[in-house]
């Protein structure tokens, strides 16, 4: 849930990037932490293994504009991906105010990103959050692998609904910074009308 | 799910004393409180050179993945944490349930006398979270962002 300050006249509010192992949830925050300005974001912390797989969360505190007078944040975290750590996966979505679903475009992958989207329906809702009422934008990373999966085909295993989806390729920032904006925008427009 | 958590100047300015008062009296060096979430809610004492969100956001994580652990051996929570390090040690706890309150002391203070100070501030903190909630149950306590425009939401990216 979001935190509205009225003394120190702040909003902030929790992003989580979903998805299977190795999709690129983290990469995506790097990228977004490489780009942004020094005084615009926090310290960029990684809960991984020795090997660098993401073992509880990536943590990225973004501060943008005033909106309102109010100086508006946005936390980025990510889940770990990999199947077995389920249990933290649902404790990071508590409190979550926005979701980016990052898929693996890669054919291989296809399951691992159905398996994962339903997961995360699952988690969602034990947390009392409905998929179809939060936030929610779905990202196809990978794009510029040889084995991808047509957009069309993605769209209609992963994104039914037809939330705001975006292509892109974390490493070099293709798409990033899209995806991001568009949840942000999703998440002020729901405070919006929460109020 | 959980409630959306506001913050007024006049309980900030309450929260602020009791924290302070708690720094003095604890011998502490820092005190900070934390939503369950992770949004850093107030922090005093010496916090110059201290990443207080990225505090923030670990405390938040610790107390969730300890919360898991208890809730598998079948207990509610575990309500006090205590990291013991070679100069500094930390010292967590839920206040109502709701809000994590954290002091992080050295060989200047004990740990019976941060447990018997963070006791009485609890109870304090609890009473003042208590009336917070109340008031944004309220009627009328709508969010400051209920006229913001698509418009205001376009600016914030455009730069």
């Amino acid at each position: 849930m979001s935190f509205i300050n009225y003394s120190s006249r702040e909003i902030s509010c929790k992003i989580v990037y979903y998805g299977p192992g190795l999709c690129g949830k983290t990469t995506n925050l790097q990228y977004i932490y490489a780009k942004t300005n020094p005084e615009a974001k926090g310290k960029m912390i990684s809960l991984a293994t020795e090997t660098d797989r993401t073992l509880f969360f990536d943590f990225l505190p973004l501060a943008l504009a005033e909106i309102r007078g109010f100086k508006t944040r946005f936390h980025l975290y990510t889940v770990p991906g990999q199947v077995f750590y389920d249990a933290s996966r649902k404790l990071i979505l508590k409190g979550v105010d926005g979701v980016v679903f990052v898929a693996d475009s890669q054919i291989e992958r296809m399951e691992a990103n159905l398996e994962s989207v339903d997961n995360l329906r699952v988690n969602l809702a034990e947390q009392g959050y409905d998929l179809a009422k939060v936030p929610y934008v779905v990202q196809y990373n990978k794009r510029d692998l040889p084995n991808v999966v047509s957009l069309d085909e993605l769209r209609n295993m992963i994104n039914p609904t037809r939330v705001p989806e975006f292509e892109a390729i974390a490493p070099t920032g293709v798409g990033v910074f899209d995806t991001l904006k568009a949840v942000a925008k999703l998440v002020l427009t729901e405070l919006k009308k929460g109020g | 799910m959980n409630q959306q958590m506001v913050m007024y100047e006049e309980e900030f300015n309450q929260i602020n004393t009791v924290c302070d008062r708690l720094t003095r009296e604890a011998n502490a060096k820092v005190v900070f409180l934390v939503d369950k979430n992770g949004q850093l809610i107030a922090s005093c004492g010496q916090t110059d050179n201290l990443d207080t969100t990225s505090l923030a956001s670990l405390t938040a994580g610790n107390i969730a993945a300890t919360g898991g652990l208890a809730k598998l051996l079948g207990e509610k929570e575990f309500s006090i944490l205590f990291h013991e390090g070679e100069r500094d040690n930390l010292h967590i706890t839920i206040v109502g349930g709701r809000v994590i309150l954290v002091v992080i002391f050295d060989s200047r203070s004990s740990l019976g006398l941060v447990r018997l100070r963070v006791k009485k501030a609890s109870e304090e903190l609890g009473r003042i979270f208590d009336g917070l909630l109340k008031k944004v149950e309220a009627p009328g306590a709508g969010s400051p962002f209920a006229e913001i425009t698509d418009e205001d939401i376009d600016n914030l990216f455009t730069e």
